[in-house]
């Protein structure tokens, strides 16, 4: 690592690492992926136009795509394009870059993506690790992704978590030590267990719009293999036929 | 190879017989189809390790043609280039399918580059009179890897970006000329639009046509010499008196058509399960960061490269630095490819297939592939894996397990080929036989 570093060029390391300071070591929980089923695809949709495109854009995801969960134009159109007219546009937003650093320090990334470089698993885990952190400056931190620049947008439904001491347990030395953990201390609009299910449902959501066509791919790979197969036996035969006379 | 007459009654008759025959007037066409197809004679015992030779062609054909896709709606430019990948993924009528062959063909290419060549160090096929045959394909391996590199920076991910500012400070490390050297090859003081626009240039272009010529070269010098087989028996040797063929050879075409079609379908079974359900393949064939845009500004944690080239990176990691420059490290890294164009004059043994070779080649031969095969893992994980020696122990006490690990099977690497000719020559070799076994 040392020579990579210096391979990098001092210049580029005094440079903060904003951005991809991943929480190293949090256990990260399951995300209920699950592409083929659109009623929770559509529910994702809705949340996350509803919540996320506010700040953050989808700039490499057309609208018309979401006919891909079974919806049709017009209901895109009535229920998921809050910004624009046009249902051949990206998911942008409004939201400038200049006032997304003065806001947030910093501009809040494309998401169209983002399941694919975070992966699902730690897109769930950060959705519902956010915590009361007086000392930041948006008044929330998050296990997942500390000093966060991302206030919980969704605190009105999941309510505010504490990360406080709960309990104590033997370390490895023998002694007490303080178990930490994420408490629930103002109950939001939803119960805790719904509140799972939303963001389930829009990490699925996410997933499916990081690679809109992976249902189609996987379906098209067996019926690739199928073709292979029968191309197998047909030229396994032919080897047999023309290797008859070789000694 | 026998004389070709044009009056061959081997030709079809009729219309086609006709058309082949004025084709023929004024072309080589069959005495080209039969040089290297139909009365091309290799050897009949060809086994597994024969396949990697006719994927590596389908490999490169596969890569060409989704190539060629792939620039249609590709934008070589620092503020388009990210985005029109994804465009490509999702916009393009069967793009995804377009680019994750290319992408998995990459990786593809140089598990069966890797098969070929062990399949040559196993069975000496780069033993005289076949030395050009193994320099050709040394130079493709070395373009290969140019290749790979250049194009990975295409998709301007993080990974992409980093990636490329690593390797091209490996330059920055020559002595004197290094800086200078680095900035030449950027045609920037950092990775910028001007490098993509370059390395675009010579991944679809340049390095193809070189490429595809070495691979000429490669199969031209083969069929001069004839292919080598498990046994390392010269088929040559043994000729029907009749026909003037070799006795063990049989036409390439439809012998080896055939068979290696059969190969070929079950690599492209492989090729499928891979582009279809698995692309990424856990992130050693598209890695994650690099579905983040380039950043100049953010370094990522982890800079590894694709795994094809992390032998090399754990050798370069494993040497120390020398004062105070990096280039040692560097030197060891290129010293480790280049030093596979001495091998035909390296090996002094008597017998050139493993079959009949002693018991100190195969011990070798095993602990080069052991130190290859570990190198590359290393090269993919943090040097602190392994943890830390004890702190007592004398000199290395505290250090890095897996560097000290990486250093041992560097220098096991490079004795594979620097003692090769005192123990091929010292081995106790069991004797050739005359004609090649089943």
């Amino acid at each position: 690592m040392k020579i990579l570093a210096k391979l990098l060029g001092t210049s580029f390391l005094l440079l903060p690492l904003v951005g991809f300071a991943a929480g190293a070591g949090v256990p990260l929980d399951r995300a209920p992926v699950n592409l083929n089923d659109n009623a929770s695809l559509q529910r994702g949709a809705k949340v996350f136009v509803n919540y996320c495109l506010n700040c953050h854009q989808a700039s490499m995801m057309r609208y018309s795509r979401l006919s891909d969960l079974g919806l049709t134009e017009q209901q895109i159109k009535d229920n998921l394009m809050l910004a624009t007219d046009k249902i051949g546009d990206t998911m942008t937003t409004s939201l400038s870059a200049k006032d997304a650093k003065a806001w947030f320090g910093g501009v809040p990334p494309d998401l169209s993506v983002i399941a694919r470089s975070r992966g699902a698993d730690w897109l769930y885990t950060f959705l519902r690790s956010y915590y009361r952190d007086d000392k930041s400056p948006t008044g929330w931190n998050n296990r997942a992704f500390a000093a966060v620049g991302m206030p919980h947008v969704l605190h009105e439904l999941q309510g505010t978590q504490q990360w406080q001491q709960a309990g104590e347990k033997k370390g490895h030395d023998g002694k007490m030590e303080p178990v930490m953990k994420l408490v629930l201390t103002q109950p939001g609009a939803m119960k805790s267990a719904d509140y799972d299910l939303l963001v389930g449902d829009l990490v699925n959501y996410l997933v499916f719009m990081g690679e809109p066509a992976a249902a189609k791919r996987t379906q098209m790979g067996v019926l690739v293999l199928f073709f292979l197969s029968v191309l197998l036996v047909v030229a396994m035969v032919l080897k047999r036929e023309y290797w008859k006379d070789v000694s | 190879m026998s004389s070709v007459t044009k009056s061959d009654n081997s030709l079809p008759g009729g219309i086609l017989g006709k058309a082949i025959t004025w084709v023929d007037d004024r072309f080589p066409l069959v005495e080209n189809w039969k040089a290297h197809l139909s009365e091309y004679y290799a050897p009949k015992n060809f086994n597994f390790w024969y396949y990697f030779g006719a994927l590596s062609m389908l490999v490169l054909v596969l890569q060409i043609v989704t190539g060629i896709f792939l620039t249609m709606n590709y934008k070589p430019d620092a503020a388009l280039a990210f985005a029109s990948v994804e465009y490509i993924m999702r916009d393009v009528p069967w793009g995804w399918l377009i680019r994750y062959m290319h992408s998995t063909g990459a990786s593809m290419f140089f598990i069966v580059v890797y098969l070929h060549m062990f399949r040559g160090l196993m069975y000496g096929s780069y033993r005289k009179p076949r030395e050009l045959i193994w320099i050709f394909g040394c130079l493709i391996y070395l373009c290969l890897m140019a290749e790979a590199f250049f194009g990975y920076l295409l998709p301007w991910g993080q990974m992409s970006y980093w990636g490329a500012q690593v390797i091209i400070n490996l330059f920055a490390t020559v002595p004197i000329i290094g800086e200078d050297l680095a900035v030449w090859i950027r045609g920037d003081y950092n990775v910028g639009d001007a490098t993509l626009n370059r390395f675009f240039a010579f991944h679809v272009i340049a390095l193809p046509l070189v490429l595809l010529g070495l691979v000429a070269a490669h199969i031209l010098a083969l069929h001069e010499v004839g292919s080598n087989n498990p046994d390392g028996v010269e088929i040559k040797k043994n000729l029907d008196p009749k026909t003037g063929t070799p006795l063990d050879g049989i036409p390439f075409h439809p012998y080896y058509t055939v068979k290696d079609l059969v190969g070929a379908v079950v690599f492209l079974m492989i090729f499928t399960v891979i582009v279809f359900f698995m692309p990424e393949m856990g992130g050693y064939f598209l890695e994650y960061n690099n579905f983040i845009p380039a950043d100049p500004l953010k370094t990522p944690d982890h800079i590894a490269p694709v795994w094809y080239f992390t032998p090399f990176y754990a050798m370069l990691r494993a040497v120390p630095s020398f004062f105070g420059s990096q280039f040692w490290g560097v030197a060891v890294m290129g010293g480790a490819t280049m030093i596979l164009f001495a091998l035909p004059w390296l090996d002094r043994g008597k017998v050139k297939s493993v079959r009949y070779r002693g018991p100190i080649y195969k011990a070798w031969l095993a602990a080069f592939v052991v130190s290859f095969l570990v190198l590359g893992y290393l090269g993919v994980v943090p040097t602190t894996v392994w943890g830390q020696l004890p702190k007592g122990m004398p000199l290395v006490g505290g250090a890095d397990v897996a560097i000290w690990v990486a250093r041992v099977l560097t220098v096991v690497y490079f004795l594979f080929f620097l003692l090769m000719p005192w123990y091929t020559k010292n081995d106790k070799e069991l004797p050739e036989p005359e004609r090649v076994t089943s």
